[in-house]
């Protein structure tokens, strides 16, 4: 009774021991983190024992940049970020659209449900069964047969493919509240005024789901650009970005280097971030 | 504006106290970490974490028939859970995190786990079955320091050149794997470690003398850079790198693979399944190998169950199965009256030193060349570094 009256008196307080947990947690768990993935990034690894040596030094860095591996790393990262953000684009409107404006209203969650069911199965189990896909004679050998072309295998393509369909449901679901937000009546106010479906879709559609299609991108892209698995089951001889991070941290011991190289999407995804504020996509969350 | 000045004011402070938190710490890796050794073993304590190779601690989840870990439970009543690694570079890593009793380690792992203070000495005293083990095996470099062991002997063989057969002619020669107009070209697979890197090196050593190359795990920059550019060569003809044996038996299975460098236990698993028929050679260039070690963690939780397995991995019967399922050479002498095969040690020419010295063991490649050039050779983290480089 005491405190709770001693509470309403110091506004202040109360809301500092609200916030404190996870106050505590942003800035511990999550800076505090990043802060020192930052500061290990300018170490070193005894390259035979393993031990990290924590002296201070731009080495790292030094290969990261000078090496045309890296960079040639880094462009196929953002590329297949890129790559898979656009498919899943192009794929997750119209089938939004659907599900908001065609679909009945009772039909809509059992929609939802449908798009969200592959999150349930796990990311392993999906992925391996691209791989089988992909695979010689798989389902997508038997496929093209007819047209004439062979599956194409493992690698890029097979990685991006896979990318865009594990990552649809995030596209999708932005998309799809941004669109149920959009009046019907403004589709029709458009025909009415004898616009074509293109122009609609141009002029009234897109710049309403264009924030949502951001958010859904932010998504789709942060997730391929992290990502290193897929790439080691459908990638064939290729390689990210993030298995460097991986190879480094899992089998070469290199945690310094990982380090250094995991600014990499950091610096990448803040300066995509950057770049979708500046477009004022985020002023409308 | 202010605001953020503050804010960059603190987040500066944060990096100052951090780097004041973290002592330097310079010492250099020539002295081995004085780690006491054990002085007797005594009741099991219940449990057993081992990091292995696929295919040496079965408990008969593979095949029924193949299970030497349930007996060790029952007899010792520790509970072992293993941990398979794919690669040398992982075994290290997860010992480092001392979560782990023992690791059965290859020989471009057991110095860095020796000099790192991972592993301690072993007191082969403590095994009985340590006696009878395969002479050219003790006192090894790879596996002890100054005549103290760091392990026992698990058992030796070499890198194989598998080939689905039916589909491909049977190779005598690595050159199949590094030809540029294979005709197998996208059906190709490597193994997908730095250590690989050797494999080239082996090639070049017979087929380009010029070179110079003594020792594939002793390259100078130029031999690596030879080596890279063979290996860069041979990427236009991979269709799969592979260091997860599982998905490498299904690339065979599936035909994604028809030809490349294997293991025995990987040949024996394909034919096992039975869906397609791997044949295994061994090329005319010899190959490089291995020889493992099983190790002691300096942290091990459970050390006198690791003792026990140490003891029962390397007596008769249980290393006569595992030598028998992985194919290669058992490291216990007496294995080889109780194989399945009678003539399975003499395949393997289990006791035959002089065979044992044409395989190119695993070894970590240092700065100091080993075979005693001078300091001018490249070390692991170059050939990781290049390995990347291949990769592209």
């Amino acid at each position: 009774m005491k405190l709770s009256g001693w509470l309403f008196r110091h506004p202040r307080s109360r809301l500092a021991i609200l916030i404190a947990a996870p106050m505590a947690w942003l800035v511990l768990a999550y800076l505090g983190s990043l802060t020192t993935m930052f500061l290990s990034a300018f170490w070193s690894v005894d390259s035979f024992t393993g031990r990290v040596i924590k002296n201070f030094s731009l080495d790292n860095f030094h290969t990261l940049f000078t090496q045309s591996v890296y960079s040639r790393l880094a462009v196929r990262s953002l590329s297949v970020a890129l790559i898979v953000t656009i498919i899943d684009a192009l794929l997750a409107i119209p089938i939004a659209f659907f599900m908001a404006k065609v679909l009945p209203q009772k039909l809509r969650s059992f929609a939802i449900v449908l798009v969200v069911l592959p999150l349930w199965a796990s990311y392993l189990v999906k992925t391996y069964a691209w791989r089988t896909m992909f695979s010689n004679d798989g389902v997508l050998d038997w496929l093209l047969k007819p047209l004439g072309i062979s599956s194409p295998g493992y690698g890029l393509f097979a990685t991006s493919l896979t990318l865009a369909y594990l990552w649809l449901p995030y596209m999708i679901l932005p998309i799809y509240a941004g669109l149920e937000r959009l009046p019907d009546s403004l589709l029709e106010a458009s025909s009415d005024l004898g616009a074509s479906a293109w122009q609609t879709f141009r002029s009234i559609v897109t710049p309403i789901i264009y924030p949502a299609i951001i958010a859904g991108s932010i998504f789709t892209f942060s997730l391929s650009l992290g990502d290193y698995i897929v790439v080691k089951i459908v990638g064939g001889k290729t390689q990210l970005m993030a298995n460097i991070i991986y190879d480094n941290v899992g089998t070469a011991g290199n945690l310094p280097f990982a380090s250094a190289a995991a600014l990499f999407p950091v610096a990448a995804i803040l300066g995509y971030l950057f770049f979708v504020r500046r477009s004022g996509a985020l002023e409308n969350f | 504006m202010r605001n953020r000045v503050k804010v960059l004011a603190i987040f500066g402070a944060l990096v100052l106290v951090l780097s004041g938190c973290s002592k330097s710490n310079d010492s250099s890796a020539s002295a081995v970490p004085d780690i006491p050794m054990a002085k007797s073993v005594g009741d099991g304590e219940g449990a057993l974490n081992i990091i292995a190779w696929a295919g040496y601690a079965e408990d008969g989840s593979t095949d029924k028939a193949v299970d030497w870990v349930t007996p060790f439970e029952k007899a010792t009543g520790c509970q072992v859970n293993v941990k398979v690694g794919n690669t040398s570079d992982e075994m290290v890593t997860l010992m480092k995190t001392g979560e782990y009793d023992g690791v059965s380690a290859s020989g471009d792992a057991t110095l860095r786990l020796i000099y790192g203070g991972d592993v301690a000495p072993v007191n082969t005293d403590l095994i009985p079955n340590y006696a009878t083990v395969t002479d050219f095996l003790k006192g090894q470099p790879w596996n002890s320091v100054n005549g103290q062991m760091y392990g026992v002997p698990h058992g030796w063989g070499a890198n194989v050149l598998a080939y689905t057969n039916g589909k491909v002619t049977a190779p005598t020669s690595w050159g199949a794997v590094f030809d540029a107009n294979s005709p197998y070209k996208g059906k190709v697979s490597a193994y997908d470690s730095p250590i690989y890197i050797a494999d080239a090196a082996l090639y070049l050593m017979k087929t380009k003398p010029d070179l110079g190359i003594k020792d594939p795990y002793a390259l100078d920059e130029k031999q690596l850079a030879a080596a890279v550019d063979l290996l860069k060569q041979q990427k236009l003809i991979i269709g799969e790198y592979w260091s997860d044996y599982t998905k490498a038996v299904q690339s065979y299975e599936q035909g994604n693979t028809v030809l490349g460098t294997s293991w025995q236990v990987i040949v024996n698993l394909i034919n096992s399944n039975g869906k397609v028929k791997v044949d295994a050679t061994l090329p005319e260039e010899g190959a490089t190998g291995w020889s493992d070690t099983w190790m002691i963690s300096s942290k091990a939780a459970h050390p006198n169950c690791m003792y026990k397995w140490m003891d029962w991995i390397i007596s008769a019967s249980p290393n006569a199965q595992v030598a028998e399922w992985f194919g290669e050479a058992p490291s216990q002498t007496k294995a080889c009256d109780v194989t399945a095969d009678k003539n399975f040690c003499a395949t393997y020419h289990a006791t035959d030193a002089a065979y044992a010295k044409q395989i190119h063991y695993w070894t970590t490649p240092t700065k100091e060349c080993l075979d005693g050039r001078g300091a001018i050779c490249t070390d692991y983290a170059a050939w990781t570094q290049a390995w990347t480089e291949v990769k592209g």
